[in-house]
């Protein structure tokens, strides 16, 4: 079928900012499928407020608005652009709710725009768990049954009539709180009462419990003529019980016969057709690992994160694929984009093992639960290909970068088989590890089994990785054994730890016995058709497949998988790194682990290398590829600290040169650089016990900032204001001692500016600076950031131009250089500097127009910035202001701390951009996702050293018709400074207390600051938590706040009588 | 692990482990041919045409979910070997009753592990389907020479098809199965549909099958070559001017060289279970299960009284066919799956219909 013949413009609906359970991958099927549709010859047009996207490039789509993802600016656009249709199915459920909304109050009907890809009433059917349960009776589909109930009475009178065990969930709270899984009467008695009172509303969900069942995925793909295929089936190794983006999966499946496989094969299609889907779908089971039975438990009618594993995971790219099906194409008639050769209208077959595993903030929020359950909470997820399962898993555990490079926690070594069981039991982030030491104690399969529920197909794997750790252990320098292992994806640097050698010496025994891997090819049909994808693995097999070239070839490693501080912005400094070394004549061959992301899609390099970002992976695909060089400076801090064990085997590191990254790194040379420039920077130290410690922070002054050396991020990073608190994070938050020194930095408290230049080692060029609008000691990359300063004076900025010039040609960068600096008493002092492309990339790129990225790979390539048209200095600021806002996941992430402070804690990021400052930052806030109050009640709780501060705002505040409600001591001073507040009681101090309060609606801002505490009991932890659990808007920087009433002074209306 | 090695008629030799039928002194010729299903082993094993095949299953992991006893497409199997990259030694599934390697060890069929099945997936796909054999690592290369240099045989259907007829009572009307070495769910999808079914030998006579009063026959799958029992051929004219006719596999080629088409020999086969296949008809397309290394080529059917109703669209080559005039159709896939989509089961459906009418 042709395309629909009316449709000439499109819009498409993006996903937003990531935040947890809707991340890059969303970046990557939007980016394919707006491609797709220009390949249809059609006009794009796109919405999306996340300017850390290829997605949100001005050259992705014919045009791009980087507005704030809602009805209002949606309708705006529609109004403009006037679309033919609307495509919102590869935006996750963002885009689709947004959709269905324009849909129900009539707008697309009203402005004639067409919803493609997936009606409304598809996606109420299979959204709504009534109308879903629904149809799965009508079409004869089984879901697990289920009841709504008030009462205790309700859920026995259920327990009756289908047994246990049965899951209660209650309604509307996070994570599960109240909920659980009850085996007899007297269980769910106490939980259904928990539950009930759990719940805002009064109702829990009661459900027959499938935990321990085996949880399959089915990706499926349907077209107008009703032509279903699937692209791929996943089995997750851990069973029903945890959220599949939490879970470790594996594809295809492994422990499904043909009957099972096709049982749900079978099933899939049909539901497919019953919500007659016209593009991709995300069908999931639980199959009951003792018989047939098997229960639908979610479909999702749109492209997901699934999808984009199961894309990288067979080849078969389905949001290209599901873009041309809604604007009419047919299965039968698109060409399969790998082989080339035949249709897409096919089955993919894998001859390998893909292995998932997600990627879990807990090392940023120590306080988190680790727990995990229907919640999901990863950041982001790796993949690896092998041909064994144990390779496979292998892979995926050392492109964690997690510090393992191999299944095994040492913390855990000496811990007793019960610790571990326990352990097992809780099914948390570290659970798969924790089998594996049990294992190497004697706890039994079957143990292991009966706790956990995992397939014995699976535990034997982990077991047979550990017989070979033995054999290992008995037969060192053998090389039979070690071939063995590596055909089971062990890695030198373990093998080396086994055998007590260097991992050079496990190496050269490898190079003499030629045991080095081989790479194969990713091609959807098992080496059936010929085909020239260029996408690799690495594996121990005969045949190398790679095809390669004359051509001068330059490796570009990526970020590796996405985690608080290190997010989809290198991915997209990546994505630009490759294109401007392809348009410089050489080719593009990349290194990364993250399925969800553009670079690791095989059609934007001339070879995509899908392996671990170790030493041993990387040094591989160099020996294979014999690149010119290697560029580390755009995967963030992944690629750069490979930057000098590559270059001490031999590899040429392009761009900034290895010596000069330490320069920037290692805090004593850099001083020694700063101090040579007559550069200021806070004055610091570096300790080894916690006397020094007292000692020299004395000497510093405080407040002071601590933290332990070399990490990324500000993990475990700490404002201290008095020694008593010093004491306690020493004792508490770090383990000092000559190995493991902390750094101490005098706090300056003072406007924070950020940075990014681009040189070629000779011109310095910056194009733009960005003020940020908390204070340094909020980390960076959750402040608001501006561009250009709104509140900085011409000689500030020219003094942080002529600085930055100074140390990045002090430095011979090479690429791009990141700064930070406080401007304390109107003095400039260097913060920190980071040799590399950072996080304020993207959007710099994109509000000035100079795609800093691509400017410096052509610069590292030997492409002057002279030659680019550009000079030593700061390109003059445009007229206009955007702004950069954080995004925080604190919703899923129980029992974490929500105050902002020197550990980065956002998940993503969105942007602001309109003529003038506040609506730049009111746009900011509404993408964001926070809704600005106008008028209405502020909780206020205001630590000491704030007070003054604080009373100015709020006097503001009070004019814009707000009024107060705080504790004793802030409500006698807001009354004391005639800003009229109620008094209510402590938590637990009387009838009215805080949370009473904000459980009760009125509240409509929470404006709470801390000095410290990190004590989850404490009333203000408590209080916050509660407050982001309900969806409330809680600032914890008053800087924040100022910005946030800056936005309601001048966008909204007063009211004032005559 | 004993080593065993894997040679092929183009010199290529592959050293593995042996996992089944213990080689000691013995060898196992074949032609080796590759599939690409991930599920099925067990069917895969068991379908009889696969006989005097040595088999490369693409999938790295064969023998997962080891053997049950209900996935069985025959009693017996009828290759010469099986080629993976991995078997483990016990299965995981609750059906499970033994491993892959037992079965191997009891079907004395010899296995060959350990090896990279994808570049020898790639040696047949250049070269084609050729003779390959499994032979002790002891063997030297003349050994091996001599026993390739031996023609393979063509006399696989007669000897996988039954020798007596049997018969399945159902409530429905009586369909005759003429054995060319079938796939237990044929069988299975026309009980499943109430039919009673006489299933006879390859080489039944038309009186003889006219004896059972069948209202409808089903000429199943089988291996080899089609052009090897030219004998049938005037007996399917007989029998599809007399009954409606429903063909599959080897049955379809059979039934296209009946009616004047011809067949040939495809480089290196379809098998897998993942071939689309276009229904000419309603411009449809379903997923197939397939195993043939012949296919009706598709100029001959012109000049024949069949007409091509489906096409796979990978290669375009004939996947369906029927009679111009009489209520005879055929399938070059498997619609009983086993392994493999369940997309085409509506076909056993419209023959039953036929019947009726």
């Amino acid at each position: 079928m042709p395309l629909h013949s009316h449709l000439k413009k499109v819009l498409v609906i993006g996903s937003g900012p990531i935040v947890i359970g809707q991340a890059a991958e969303f970046d990557y099927s939007g980016t394919q499928a707006v491609k797709s549709l220009i390949e249809e010859g059609l006009e794009v047009v796109l919405i999306n407020s996340n300017p850390a996207t290829i997605m949100t490039d001005k050259e992705t789509a014919h045009k791009v608005y980087i507005e704030p993802l809602t009805k209002k600016f949606l309708l705006k656009i529609i109004h403009k652009e006037k679309p033919d249709g609307i495509l919102s199915t590869l935006g996750g459920q963002t885009a689709l709710n947004l959709a269905v909304k324009l849909e129900e109050e009539g707008h697309l009907k009203r402005l004639g725009v067409q919803l493609l890809g997936c009606k409304v009433d598809t996606i109420q059917k299979a959204e709504d768990r009534k109308l879903f349960k629904e149809l799965m009776h009508e079409i004869g589909e089984p879901v697990p049954q289920s009841t709504i109930v008030h009462s205790i009475d309700e859920a026995l009178k259920f327990s009756e009539k289908i047994g246990f065990p049965l899951i209660v969930r209650p309604a509307f709270t996070l994570g599960g709180t109240g909920g659980g899984i009850a085996k007899n009467a007297e269980e769910l008695l106490t939980i259904t009462t928990s539950g009930l009172s759990a719940s805002p509303i009064h109702q829990c969900l009661i459900e027959r419990s499938i935990a321990g069942f085996k949880e399959i995925e089915y990706e499926v793909i349907r077209d107008s003529n009703d032509n279903c295929i699937i692209v791929c089936n996943m089995e997750n190794i851990d069973p029903v019980g945890v959220h599949t983006g939490d879970s470790i999966v594996v594809a295809p499946s492994q422990t499904l016969s043909d009957k099972e496989y096709q049982l749900l094969r079978t099933s899939a299609l049909k539901i497919i057709r019953a919500l007659k889907i016209e593009g991709g779908c995300n069908v999931q089971y639980a199959l009951d690992p003792h018989s047939f039975q098997y229960y639908v438990i979610e479909v999702n009618p749109r492209v997901s994160r699934s999808s984009a594993l199961a894309s990288k995971a067979t080849g078969y790219p389905i949001a290209k694929i599901a873009a041309k099906i809604a604007v009419g194409k047919t299965l039968d008639e698109i060409i399969n984009p790998v082989t080339k050769k035949t249709f897409a209208c096919f089955e993919p077959a894998l001859d390998y093992v893909i292995t998932k595993i997600p990627r879990w903030p807990f090392d940023k929020f120590n306080n988190a639960n680790r727990r995990l359950g229907t919640q999901m909470k990863a950041t982001g997820e790796v993949m690896a290909i092998g041909r064994t399962v144990e390779e496979s898993l292998l892979k995926a555990i050392r492109s964690l970068e997690i510090g393992l490079y191999h299944i095994e926690l040492t913390d855990w070594e000496n811990k007793s088989p019960e610790e571990m069981m326990d352990k097992i039991a809780k099914q948390d982030d570290e659970r798969l590890f924790v089998i594996a030491e049990a294992m190497r104690k004697g706890v039994s399969l079957k143990e292991i089994h009966d706790l956990s529920k995992i397939d014995y197909f699976f535990l034997s794997k982990i077991q047979n990785i550990i017989s070979t750790e033995k054999k290992l252990s008995q037969s060192p320098q053998s090389p039979f054994v070690l071939k063995e292992s590596k055909r089971l994806g062990f890695s030198d640097k373990y093998i080396s730890k086994l055998w007590k050698c260097s991992e050079d010496d496990v190496l050269n025994l490898r190079k003499k016995h030629h045991i080095i891997p081989v790479f194969k090819m990713v091609d959807t049909c098992a080496a059936e058709f010929e085909s020239s994808t260029p996408y690799y693995y690495s594996t121990y097999e005969n045949q190398d497949e790679v095809l390669t070239s004359d051509k001068k070839k330059v490796v570009v490693l990526g970020s590796g998988p996405i985690r608080i501080g290190q997010g989809i912005e290198f991915d997209y400094a990546t994505v630009h790194a490759i294109d401007a070394i392809r348009s410089m004549g050489f080719e593009a061959i990349v290194i990364n682990n993250n399925p969800e992301t553009v670079s690791t899609d095989f059609n934007i390099s001339d070879r995509l290398y899908f392996e671990p970002l170790t030493l041993e992976d990387v040094c591989h695909v160099i020996d294979r590829e014999n690149p010119i060089g290697v560029i580390v400076q755009f995967g963030g801090q992944t690629a750069i600290n490979l930057a000098e064990p590559l270059s001490k085997r031999g590899v040429k590191i392009l761009g900034t040169s290895t010596d000069d990254i330490d320069r920037a790194e290692d805090r004593k040379r850099f001083e020694q650089l700063l101090r040579g420039l007559s550069i200021a920077q806070p004055l610091g130290c570096t300790v080894s016990s916690i006397n020094e410690a007292v000692e020299k922070s004395a000497h510093l002054g405080f407040p002071v900032i601590v933290r332990p050396s070399y990490v990324l991020g500000g993990r475990a990073m700490e404002i201290v204001y008095n020694q008593e608190e010093l004491l306690n994070y020493m004792k508490r938050a770090v383990e000092v001692n000559p190995a493991h020194p902390v750094l101490i930095d005098r706090y300056m408290i003072g406007r924070e500016m950020e940075v990014d230049a681009i040189s070629d080692g000779e011109t310095v060029f910056i194009p733009g600076i960005m003020e940020h609008i908390e204070k340094a000691g909020v980390h960076s990359g959750d402040s608001i950031a501006v561009y250009p300063p709104q509140s900085v004076s011409k000689e500030i900025l020219n003094k942080l131009s002529e600085t930055t010039l100074l140390i990045t040609k002090a430095l011979n960068i090479k690429g791009l250089i990141n700064l930070q600096f406080v401007i304390y008493k109107g003095e400039v002092f260097v913060l920190e500097v980071n040799p590399r492309s950072s996080r304020t990339v993207p959007f710099l790129s994109k509000v000035t127009d100079i795609q800093m990225a691509k400017v410096a790979t052509k610069a590292i390539l030997g492409l002057s910035l002279k030659e680019q048209g550009l000079f030593d200095g700061t390109l003059e600021p445009k007229n206009l202001v955007a702004v950069k806002a954080p995004v925080f996941s604190f919703a899923k992430l129980s029992e974490v701390e929500i105050a902002l402070g020197p550990e980065m804690k956002s998940t993503g990021e969105v942007m602001g951009r309109d003529k003038s400052y506040e609506k730049a930052l009111e746009k900011a806030f509404i993408a964001a996702g926070v809704i600005i109050p106008e008028s209405g009640t502020i909780l206020a709780t205001i630590n000491d050293k704030d007070k003054e501060e604080a009373i100015k705002l709020f006097k503001r505040f009070h004019q814009m018709g707000f009024d107060f409600v705080a504790t004793e001591g802030t409500a006698k001073l807001l009354n004391g400074a005639q800003i009229p507040t109620r008094t209510i009681a402590r938590i637990g101090q009387g009838e009215e207390d805080i949370i009473k309060e904000i459980k009760s609606g009125r509240v409509s801002l929470v404006i709470n600051t801390i000095s410290k505490g990190k004590n989850v009991e404490s009333d203000g932890f408590k209080m916050r938590r509660i407050a982001v659990e309900r969806g409330l808007l809680c600032l914890t920087s008053l800087d924040t706040t100022e910005a946030l009433l800056r936005t309601i002074e001048v966008n909204s209306f007063s009211v004032d009588p005559l | 692990m004993r080593k065993i090695k894997l040679v092929l008629q183009n010199g290529k030799e592959y050293i593995g482990e042996s996992f089944g039928y213990d080689l000691e002194h013995t060898f196992s010729m074949g032609e080796l041919v590759f599939n690409t299903s991930m599920t099925g082993y067990q069917e895969i094993l068991s379908d009889p045409s696969y006989c005097d095949q040595i088999v490369t299953m693409t999938y790295p992991l064969i023998g997962n979910y080891g053997i049950n006893k209900d996935d069985f497409e025959s009693l017996s199997l009828a290759l010469k070997g099986l080629v993976v990259r991995e078997c483990p030694m016990e299965g995981s599934n609750w059906r499970n009753e033994y491993s892959l390697r037992e079965l191997l060890k009891k079907f004395k069929i010899p296995a060959i592990s350990g090896i990279d099945t994808r570049e020898i997936t790639k040696e047949i796909r250049n070269s084609g389907a050729m003779k390959a054999v499994l032979v002790p690592e002891s063997y030297l290369p003349n050994d091996v020479e001599d026993i390739l240099a031996e023609p393979l045989r063509n006399d696989q259907i007669s000897r996988v098809s039954t020798k007596n007829p049997i018969h399945f009572s159902g409530r429905g009307q009586r369909i005759v199965l003429i054995d060319f070495g079938y796939k237990k769910n044929i069988l299975r999808s026309l009980l499943n549909r109430n039919s009673d079914v006489v299933v006879v030998p390859w080489d039944s006579s038309i009186d003889m099958i006219r004896s059972f009063a069948p209202k409808g026959i089903v000429m199943s799958n089988g291996p080899g070559n089609p052009k090897d029992v030219p004998e049938v051929l005037p007996v399917i004219r007989e029998l599809q001017n007399e009954f409606p006719m429903f063909s599959i596999c080897m049955g379809h080629q059979l039934f296209a060289l009946a009616n004047g088409a011809d067949t040939e020999k495809l480089k290196f086969g379809h098998r897998g279970a993942n071939h689309p296949v276009k229904d000419l008809k309603t411009g449809k397309v379903f997923m197939s299960s397939q195993n043939h290394g012949y296919s009706v080529t598709t100029s001959s059917v012109q000049k024949s009284d069949l007409e091509i109703t489906q096409i796979n669209i990978n290669d375009q080559s004939v996947e369906g066919l029927k009679h111009k005039r009489l209520p005879a159709f055929s399938v070059q896939y498997h619609p009983e799956a086993c392994p493999g989509p369940e997309d085409t089961a509506w076909l056993f459906d419209d023959f039953i219909k036929t019947i009726r009418n």
